[in-house]
């Protein structure tokens, strides 16, 4: 049995029932990427021997009677911006290539101690920046439904490995789009919880007031398994919130009798190619058909999102990124002559153009003069597109969209032109910058590639989300996979 | 044309806190390099700052405690600059919305008063320290540099005072002020031999009589009150020869050299850092009850001035000893368990405070908790004096005698015969010597040269090895010539 392809909880039911072991089910999927790998190329480390290890000791529990959780046993793929302990995190970047944590992010954390089984860290955009994982320092992550085009970015990785069955989940950063748009490429579910609700500790800074670890799953049941166990106030994160942790689980109710959904019509504007349009208007068609009340609605300042975003992040970024000067870990030019050579030299090898671009684009939005008119002009319009969101929420329970403006591109069709690449996440972009909970879930294809339909949920408003995302789920009965 | 100087002081006070500003590890200061540090205030990818809330608390205890306004709603930003002892290459400070602001401290300088406005108190990280390896122990032509990351994020409060301050003696008595204050809320030690207080002094000349400021100078590595108050007198000189000589003052940070006596720059305004700052978004803003913070003032314990006001009022102390007396809180501490051991006047033991045992301490550079005499040893010497056991004079001898050793004083007395002489035969004996031996002074003195009179006095303590008693020698001597 081709083990590698089920879900979590298709797979915990045979791990309990001891139908299949946890070597078993991580062999499968090892082999599987030795099949796949060569052509996807979603990881750039894989841990075997530390997975194996960790399999025969989940098998051990079982056999000797102990209760194991939904996670336990399950191959699990981490992308590279999550530090852990005595395992290579390089962030996509050359000035990290040698760089071994001395600590374990408290997400990754909180699953490892449910009994996954880490397959390995997969690629991204350096540091997290671009939208297609061409940006990584050390190569290029093919989608799986075709591989001459891109998985999406800065998550690439971790959805392409997803895709590709090269794990069963994973987990991936999200500051701009970079889970739900990637997810959305490769035909899965990611999802981006409300900022604060999963801990940032570890997780290696972006943009600070934006980043958002979540997870890609291959279907919505499995998203709310893994939320249940991500989540939880962490006092090592000041901005981590403290509420009761719900069962996520519990919020899958294949039934939207009354209610309410909007759609922003500003997502479904020219920027947005009309196939994807036409996907989703049928999937609205669907969620109406579910008992829903689906109406347009207007977010009238989210058009100014995106030059919000791209100040507001690399502003953050100048300032995360300054730590990397080879003065303590991490990539040294070996022959600097003074302090300042060591400094200049070190980070012009050690980043790459992406994020040299966003590097000064930040310190320029920052600088004395300046400060004014971009950031703190950035930060109002921050608050007008908040205030949209809360508006639009008076009236509807959840936002829907579609999660990105076009499928999958060719790799290398948007590399020389930034803005046209920035455009790929103009419909995910202003959920990171409200801070709310989004996830994208398959809709559907156009000339077949995966198209994927954004749901955007209150503040902490996950469940409402979830059980919108999980009724269309189950109305649509997506089962397509990419031919590999 | 004569000139006045404009002095604003900028303290920074490594707070007394067990950990650092936003981890766990600890403050102690003098360990082994690197041993107390985390990926935190390492600045390892990933790692994230947790306030520290008694810092907080320190900070806004020390505003309660020079009259500033607390900030209810306050937070924390990011100043980005580049440097080695930097782990995160911007340090985590206050910007706009410090915790304390509009404060004052008011001074009794030797003939007047005079009131210094403090405009903000501020919460920060420190940063490590750098060692560099050959060039002289500058980071330019070092062979290479080590860093010690022990006091990076250790917390830090700066404490910025208005140009109120029109004297090298005024900024020396603000600093000394300061850190009464700070020591007698047990925010911080101060101890500026360890770095945990700092001070940095901005000064410019203005003509007197104009209101608009001169170009400053900013003057840096004032080690000690001391070099505070030379560095700026000599700071002074410099720039008032300048504007004499019609020359321009150049806008700059200067470092004070102790040994050579003089200030040379250090950085022009051209190398000034744009430091971006902005709002830290791994941090939330604080937020304060209005309600805690009335609790920190009902608790706030007796302050230097107010111990003043109790030393002038319940032990009649001129206001000079007060002030001086309250300069440090262990100071203040030792007169009050020497008054509390002593039943006499409280002036005695003032006296002697302020004066041998200052001397001493001053001299060998001992804090007064850490010497050899403690109030017990004061209070048992003065006693001898009281009962006639010894003189004054002898006392002095006695003194010195106790600082050393820190033997008790009637073991000293014993141990080196230092009783005084106060027998009348004794006494009489030790005077018609002196008399019988100089024919000249006594002439003198009927000569009506008073000086005479000293002169034989003196000759009769010589005789005794100072032992006489005075009183008795006066008198005897009168009598007899
Ligand atoms: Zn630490």
């Amino acid at each position: 049995m081709e083990l590698f392809k089920l879900t979590i909880h298709e797979l915990h039911e045979k791990l309990v029932s001891k139908e299949i072991s946890a070597k078993e089910l991580a062999q499968s999927v090892f082999s599987r990427i030795d099949d796949v790998e060569e052509r996807v190329k979603s990881y750039i480390t894989v841990t075997r021997d530390v997975a194996l290890a960790k399999a025969d000791e989940i098998d051990k529990k079982i056999a000797g009677g102990e209760r194991i959780g939904p996670l336990a046993g399950i191959p699990t793929a981490i992308k590279d911006v999550m530090n852990t302990e005595g395992i290579r995190t390089t962030c996509g970047s050359k000035i990290l290539d040698n760089y071994i944590p001395v600590y374990t992010s408290t997400a990754v954390k909180n699953l490892l101690e449910e009994g996954i089984v880490m397959t390995g860290k997969t690629n991204m955009d350096e540091f997290a920046m671009g939208s297609s994982t061409e940006n990584s320092g050390f190569f290029v992550t093919h989608n799986p439904w075709d591989l001459e085009r891109v998985p999406g970015g800065s998550s690439g990785g971790s959805a392409s490995v997803v895709a590709a069955d090269e794990a069963i989940f994973s987990l991936g950063s999200d500051t701009g789009g970079s889970i739900r748009q990637p997810a959305a490429l490769c035909g899965i579910v990611g999802m981006k919880p409300t900022y604060g609700l999963v801990s940032r500790f570890g997780l290696i800074a972006f943009a600070s007031s934006l980043d958002q670890i979540g997870p890609f799953t291959k279907d919505v049941t499995d998203c709310a398994i893994v939320l249940n166990h991500l989540i939880g106030h962490d006092i090592n994160d000041s901005t981590s919130v403290k509420i009761d942790k719900p069962d996520y689980t519990k919020a899958l109710v294949n039934d939207l009798n009354g209610i309410k959904i909007g759609v922003p019509k500003e997502l479904m504007a020219e920027g947005i190619d009309s196939k994807i349009k036409a996907v989703i208007e049928n999937s609205l068609k669907l969620l109406e058909a579910n008992g829903a009340v689906v109406a347009e609605t207007s977010l009238p300042n989210i058009e100014h999102s995106l030059s919000a975003y791209y100040i507001i992040a690399p502003a953050e970024a100048s300032s995360n990124l300054a730590r990397f000067d080879g003065v303590r870990y991490g990539y040294r030019v070996p022959d600097a002559v003074d302090l300042i050579d060591m400094y200049m030299r070190t980070r012009a090898e050690g980043f790459g153009d992406e994020v040299k671009r966003r590097i000064m684009l930040g310190t320029y939005a920052l600088s004395a003069g300046y400060y004014d008119a971009y950031y703190g002009q950035a930060q109002k319009v921050r608050t007008l597109i908040i205030d949209d969101f809360n508006r639009a929420f008076t009236d509807y329970d959840v936002l829907v969209s579609p999660t990105t403006p076009t499928t999958a591109f060719k790799i290398g069709e948007k590399v020389d032109d930034p803005l046209k690449m920035y455009l790929s996440d103009i419909c995910t972009i202003p959920v990171n910058l409200a801070g709310l909970p989004g996830i994208s879930v398959p809709c559907g294809t156009v000339d077949g590639l995966p198209v994927g339909l954004q749901v955007i949920g209150k503040t902490l408003g996950e469940e409402m989300m979830l059980r919108v995302a999980y009724s269309f789920e189950q109305s649509f009965g997506w089962s397509e996979k990419p031919k590999l | 044309m004569e000139f006045e100087s404009v002095i604003g002081l900028e303290i920074h006070v490594e707070l007394d806190t067990e950990s650092k500003m936003f981890c766990g590890c600890s403050t102690r200061f003098g360990e082994a390099p690197n041993t107390q540090t985390c990926p935190v205030c390492l600045g390892m990818p990933g790692s994230l700052p947790v306030p520290n809330k008694k810092a907080v608390e320190y900070v806004i205890r020390t505003g309660l405690a020079i009259f500033c306004d607390i900030s209810l709603f306050s937070q924390f930003h990011r100043k980005n600059y580049f440097y080695p002892d930097m782990p995160k290459n911007y340090q985590i400070s206050q910007y706009d919305i410090p915790l304390c602001i509009d404060g004052h401290v008011d001074l009794e300088m030797e003939d007047y008063a005079t009131t210094i406005g403090v405009t903000r108190i501020h919460l920060e990280e420190d940063t490590g320290k750098l060692l560099h390896i050959g060039g002289a122990g500058r980071i330019a032509g070092a062979d290479y540099s080590q860093v010690d990351f022990n006091r990076a994020g250790v917390p830090l409060m700066e404490i910025v005072s208005e140009p109120d301050i029109r004297t090298p003696e005024e900024a020396k008595a603000y600093a000394q002020k300061i850190r009464a204050i700070l020591v007698s809320l047990g925010v911080s030690d101060c101890n500026m031999d360890q770095g945990s207080m700092r001070v940095d002094a901005n000064i410019s000349l203005r003509p007197v009589g104009r209101e608009e400021l001169g170009v400053k100078a900013e003057l840096k590595n004032l080690n000690s009150f001391r070099s505070l108050q030379r560095g700026l007198a000599y700071e002074i000189e410099r720039q008032t020869k300048a504007l004499q000589n019609g020359e321009a003052i150049v806008q700059e940070t200067r470092h004070w050299d102790e040994t050579k006596n003089t200030t040379s720059t250090l950085r022009t305004k051209e190398y000034a850092h744009d430091y971006r700052y902005f709002p830290d978004p791994d941090l939330v803003p604080m937020e304060f009850d209005p309600e805690w913070i009335e609790g920190l003032r009902a608790e706030l314990p007796e302050l230097p001035d107010e111990r003043k006001e109790r030393y002038m009022s319940d032990f009649g102390l001129p206001a000079h000893d007060a002030n001086l007396l309250v300069e440090t809180k262990a100071t203040g501490d030792f007169f009050e368990a020497a008054v509390a051991l002593y039943g006499g006047d409280a002036k005695i033991m003032s006296n002697w405070i302020l004066g041998d045992l200052t001397y001493y301490l001053n001299s060998e550079n001992v804090e007064i908790d850490a010497g050899e005499v403690k109030p017990a040893h004061l209070v048992e010497m003065v006693e001898l004096i009281d009962d006639g056991t010894i003189s004054g004079k002898i006392a002095k001898e006695l003194f010195s005698e106790m600082f050393k050793t820190g033997k008790m004083p009637k073991a000293i007395v014993e141990e080196k015969g230092m009783t005084q002489i106060s027998g009348q035969d004794e006494i009489a004996k030790i005077v018609d010597d002196v008399i019988a031996q100089n024919p000249d002074a006594v002439q003198e003195f009927h000569d009506g040269k008073e000086r005479a009179f000293g002169f034989l006095v003196g000759q009769a303590m010589r005789l005794t090895k100072g032992r006489g008693n005075p009183q008795l020698i006066n008198r005897l001597l009168k009598e007899r010539l």
